[in-house]
């Protein structure tokens, strides 16, 4: 049973973090630009599987898991700080949050 | 024919990682681009599958398409119908199509400084064993070759859930702004 190779799951990764990097740039609504974020942590971790799966070795799931930990921290904090925002009855709009202030 | 299904379900899972990604970032209801989000952790999960990954597609729709995401739903509902005025970002039309040509030579560069370094390594796959991609087997290397990772990471996730709870809990601005609002409602 031979699958796709490498290179196939490259390109849906590499699309993947465009499409990403893209929702990053162009929304601004913060919610969307973490979601975004997201898109662009999966399509890392796309790859790294990939290149798991390819040198027959673990350690690229070990990091991918490793990634995935990571993300749900960003996420975390991401989401504290856009409901502390909220509740400041400030903009949700990344053009608009210029300032730094407590 | 086992070639066959696995080629089809490969195309599917990635059509649907694409399509739901491309939502994502269109749809203009952030709680929409929400459950797109999930379709694409989804799919991304059946693809993980296919490059024998079981045990992270499981800790992919678990900790992903479950926690991670039914934390978004929840803020989303909370922040109710505020969270989006404009939907694109500001500024003239050149800053989007900036940002669009930006995303695709991202695209072109991944693609070509891949393709060039690689040559046709990226034909040929490694042969491995069943258990590739096992619970036991990602459970030992992280008991053994990555403990440091392994303790790192548990290290993250409490200095972020410390965070989480600082920025969650009130503080004095908010609790003025409160007065405020109150005192104007009394008057």
């Amino acid at each position: 049973m031979q699958g796709p190779d490498v290179s196939w799951y490259l390109i849906v990764a590499a699309l993947l973090f465009s499409i990403g990097t893209a929702g990053v740039l162009l929304r601004r609504s913060p919610l969307i630009v973490l979601l975004s974020l997201e898109i662009m942590l999966n399509a890392a971790n796309l790859a790294l599987i990939s290149f798991a799966r390819m040198h027959g070795d673990h350690t690229g799931q070990v990091f991918a898991l490793a990634v995935m930990a990571v993300a749900a921290s960003e996420v975390v904090v991401g989401l504290g700080l856009i409901v502390a925002i909220a509740r400041r009855r400030l903009d949700l709009d990344v053009d608009r949050l210029r300032v730094l202030r407590g | 024919m086992g070639d066959f299904l696995v080629w089809a379900i490969w195309f599917l899972a990635a059509a649907g990682c694409l399509g739901s990604g491309l939502a994502v970032i269109t749809f203009t209801n952030p709680f929409y681009s929400a459950l797109a989000l999930i379709s694409n952790l989804g799919s991304l999960a059946v693809l993980f599958l296919l490059a024998s990954a079981e045990f992270l597609a499981a800790a992919q729709v678990l900790v992903y398409a479950g926690a991670v995401m039914v934390m978004f739903l929840f803020v989303i509902a909370y922040l109710g119908d505020r969270s989006e005025g404009v939907r694109l970002s500001g500024g003239p039309n050149w800053v989007r199509i900036g940002a669009v040509v930006a995303a695709t030579a991202l695209l072109v560069e991944v693609v070509v400084v891949i393709g060039l370094a690689a040559d046709d390594q990226l034909s040929d796959t490694a042969e491995i064993q069943r258990s590739f991609g096992s619970p036991e087997e990602i459970g030992r290397l992280f008991l053994t070759d990555h403990l440091l990772a392994f303790e790192i990471t548990s290290i993250v996730l409490l200095v972020a859930a410390v965070g989480g709870v600082v920025l969650g809990s009130r503080s004095r601005a908010e609790d003025e702004l409160d007065e405020a609002e109150a005192a104007r409602a009394g008057a």
